[in-house]
């Protein structure tokens, strides 16, 4: 079926539906999973839609044959939750420090520790910032509404393909378990992520990355030119080394490729007159829309700002928030993670948090909260 | 110089017996015929992990005891004339068990080579799950009191087709050999003493000796071939060939209406809150509809949450339900709170169950003895739709109908 439906097609469908299917269609082949609540609804049907995918006996195992396909030339996904995530977390590194492009979708849910398995929760964000070991950051984009479930994932993988790496797609349970009565017209069609591979014949190191970014691909075990891929602080060429100028360099343009090329994505809707900006993210941009929406129609000019990549934190957030005399942030976790993020632990008074734990946020919470 | 190395001076202290273990393994490729790009060598964390740069194979450098997995990752990934080899030691194949086992049980089309010299070498000499009862190590300087795995034996169970133990001294090649041609998994533990910190712990102990009082029995152990795990990639159906709803009802709700269904596990309510849901789109609504129940799905309670809307739902939580419909006590029990602290809204309850403290408007009927227990759901929410008109009745009985339990209900009863 093509995405172009001209007439109206509506249906009742989860998000996890929709992830599954446009991480397919942009070029996704291999879906390792191991079943955690509440991300097994994507490794369910992922396990119908890939054209490979395997059960993994664990996590760990998980991510490690997610790295050895990657390699192989494969784009692999996964999907879990922090639970598994954390087990994810060294081989998550691995991958990064090889440079192999792939996929983690981690549906957020109650925690901490196994918390509640079918609450959700929006508490994984503090955890991500920090997740490479070094402080590298590690790109991560977040779903706010089923369309997202069709437009973020491509734009996912083409990061992994484009930059070489392991990127995080973040949800929650209410996102990827909630069925939802959905217009499939409003589908776009997803183009396959756009994948070269190295063809010359010259001598081919694996992570010289000429005169860009990012080293040009190879799959491991090609007849053309020996791949050497380490996990361990390396030169250009994959050769370990304990702190040599070439691979601290190596070690250094990780960062500066991410910081260089990783999309930033987000919503801004500004009102003339508006003199609060809302922030918000994942499922609480739900409530933050329909609060902004009431308070709109009683007459409040009020500007809305959802965050789509999470990390590395783009810098307009701040540029955007600066411009308002009052900002809300609305999150559903208790340190008001966001804000954090981008404050510190000095958040100033002019911006008010709106948090909660084991409960959707509320739109009327977050109105109050504006009009206060 | 074998084709296969790129540097011949190992990074091995004088007298490690991980030189052997190379040396016998460029042999054995070399007798395969092999092609050094046809090759993939995978190391582990450990001293035998710095020889990556000595070879001109395709080398990957992973975690500590997480190399079989990434080999089996890439075995997957690769044509079969490719060779997948993991250098691993008795510190990572600890660490690693499942995945070699895993691997095993699979029958991961890789060849893993155990360099065991009994404890963990890189990091100064502490014993492993292969550091055999009574050998020395910094920790256990009266010598250890555990028995060791008997890896071999491990992954036959597992279902390897081919493990073997070899002394590794001397010319061992013809048994990695034979292990590079398995179609699978192969495993060859290959016994060595660290001269480092073995022989530093345990000065008169000899190679073949310590093998022979640990209990560590040199052989090859063969189980039939069985095809090596390589996935191929299918052709799948799109995920989203789902039917249109057609819209062929009207409904008169203006606003909102949030309507909570709870029952008992096992008695279709999710499955008829699902299909009210597909008759509110029938009836040109949006809805959206959550479930909740127990870990343990087959017993317990069973909610579902529904949003019934004209305009888009943005925000689909329920704080305040307009319509709460129980079927069964276990429903009650669940929602009891909730019923208790609605200030409005309609209660719908089946007839069998005690009348709870609630400000909403409680409506008792018998959908349990009307429908039975297992289609009293799908009985109370037409019951809601007959007195609300929310959703047209027809709407519902329609897409019950021509769902797969039209056929088991008798409709013209209700
Ligand atoms: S420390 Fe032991 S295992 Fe490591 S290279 Fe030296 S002898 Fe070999």
């Amino acid at each position: 079926m093509t995405m172009t439906l001209s007439h109206s097609h509506p249906v009742l469908i989860d998000g996890s539906r929709l992830i599954a299917e446009a991480c397919v269609r942009a070029g996704a082949d291999a879906y390792v999973g191991y079943p955690i609540t509440p991300a097994s609804l994507i490794f369910f049907h992922a396990s119908r839609r890939f054209p490979i995918a395997l059960p993994a006996p664990d996590e760990i195992t998980a991510l490690q044959w997610m790295a050895g396909l990657s390699a192989a030339g494969y784009l692999p996904v996964s999907a879990t939750s922090f639970p598994g995530f954390a087990l994810m977390v060294e081989s998550i590194n691995m991958a990064y420090m090889m440079e192999l492009p792939m996929l983690v979708i981690l549906v957020q849910r109650l925690g901490p520790a196994t918390g509640t398995a079918t609450a959700g929760a929006q508490g994984d964000l503090l955890l991500l910032n920090g997740l490479i070991s070094g402080g590298y950051p590690l790109p991560v984009f977040c779903i706010s509404d089923l369309e997202d479930c069709w437009l973020l994932p491509p734009i996912a993988l083409q990061t992994a393909v484009d930059l070489r790496m392991p990127v995080v797609l973040l949800t929650s349970k209410e996102m990827v378990m909630t069925q939802e009565s959905f217009d499939l017209a409003r589908l776009s069609e997803i183009a396959p992520v756009h994948r070269t591979v190295y063809d010359n014949p010259g001598p081919y190191c694996t992570y010289d990355p000429g005169d860009g970014l990012v080293p040009p691909f190879l799959p491991v075990g090609n007849d053309r030119h020996q791949i050497r891929l380490n996990a361990s602080t390396h030169d250009r060429c994959g050769i370990i080394q304990h702190t040599s100028d070439e691979a601290m360099a190596n070690t250094r343009r990780l960062q500066a490729k991410v910081e260089a090329r990783a999309p930033v994505l987000y919503h801004l809707d500004e009102q003339e007159g508006a003199q609060t900006l809302v922030v918000t993210w994942d499922i609480t941009s739900g409530a933050a829309r329909e609060a902004v929406m009431t308070l709109r129609s009683q007459g409040v000019p009020v500007s809305l700002l959802i965050a789509r990549t999470l990390l590395p934190l783009p810098t307009v957030y701040l540029e955007t928030i600066d411009r308002y005399p009052r900002v809300v942030i609305a999150e559903e976790n208790h340190q008001a993670q966001l804000a954090h993020l981008l404050f510190g632990r000095r958040i100033p008074p002019h911006v008010r948090t709106v948090t909660a734990i084991g409960r959707m946020i509320r739109p009327d919470e977050i109105a109050r909260e504006v009009v206060r | 110089m074998s084709r296969f190395l790129v540097k011949p001076e190992l990074p091995y202290c004088k007298g490690c017996g991980h030189h052997l273990i190379v040396r016998n393994t460029v042999k054995a490729l070399e007798a395969l015929g092999a092609s050094p790009l046809d090759v993939v060598l995978v190391t582990d964390i450990g001293c035998h992990g710095i020889v990556d740069g000595n070879f001109a194979t395709h080398t990957v450098h992973g975690l500590h005891g997480r190399s079989v997995a990434l080999a089996a990752g890439i075995a997957m990934g690769l044509p079969p004339e490719k060779k997948v080899i993991v250098y691993i030691g008795d510190g990572g194949a600890t660490i690693g068990l499942q995945h070699i086992l895993e691997a095993a049980r699979m029958n991961a089309d890789l060849t893993v080579v155990v360099h065991n010299n009994m404890l963990y070498g890189m990091t100064g000499g502490q014993p492993s799950g292969l550091t055999p009862t009574g050998f020395r190590t910094v920790l256990t300087p009266q010598g250890y009191s555990l028995p060791h795995h008997n890896l071999p034996r491990l992954v036959l169970d597992a279902g390897a087709p081919f493990a073997a133990r070899v002394v590794g001294l001397g010319d061992f090649s013809d048994v990695l050999r034979q292990a590079l041609a398995v179609q699978g998994f192969a495993l060859v533990e290959v016994l060595e003493i660290c001269v480092s910190y073995g022989v530093k712990m345990n000065p008169d102990l000899r190679l073949k000796e310590l093998a022979q009082e640990a209990g560590y029995e040199p052989g090859i152990w063969e189980s039939p071939a069985r095809p090596a795990f390589r996935p191929s990639r299918r052709e799948t159906a799109s995920l989203l060939d789902m039917p249109a709803v057609p819209q062929k009802y009207s409904s008169p709700l203006e606003g909102r209406m949030a309507l909570i269904l709870a029952g008992s596990a096992g008695e279709g309510v999710q499955q008829a809150a699902e299909l009210l849901a597909q008759a509110a789109i029938a009836a040109g609504l949006h809805v959206t509809k959550k479930g909740s129940y127990p870990v343990t799905v087959g017993v317990g309670f069973s909610t579902a949450e529904m949003v019934l809307s004209r305009d888009p739902i943005f925000y689909h939580g329920v704080p305040q339900p307009d319509a709460v419909v129980v079927t069964s006590a276990d429903g009650l029990a669940n929602q009891r709170e909730r019923i208790r602290r609605m200030t409005g809204g309609v209660l719908w309850l089946d007839a069998s169950l005690p009348v709870p403290e609630t400000s909403a408007e409680v409506r008792v009927a018998d959908f349990r003895g009307r429908a039975g227990a297992r289609n009293a759901a799908l009985y109370a929410l037409l019951t809601v739709l007959r007195e609300t008109g929310v959703v047209p009745p027809e709407a519902f009985l329609e897409t019950v109908r021509e769902s797969p339990i039209g056929r088991q209900v008798d409709l013209s009863e209700w």
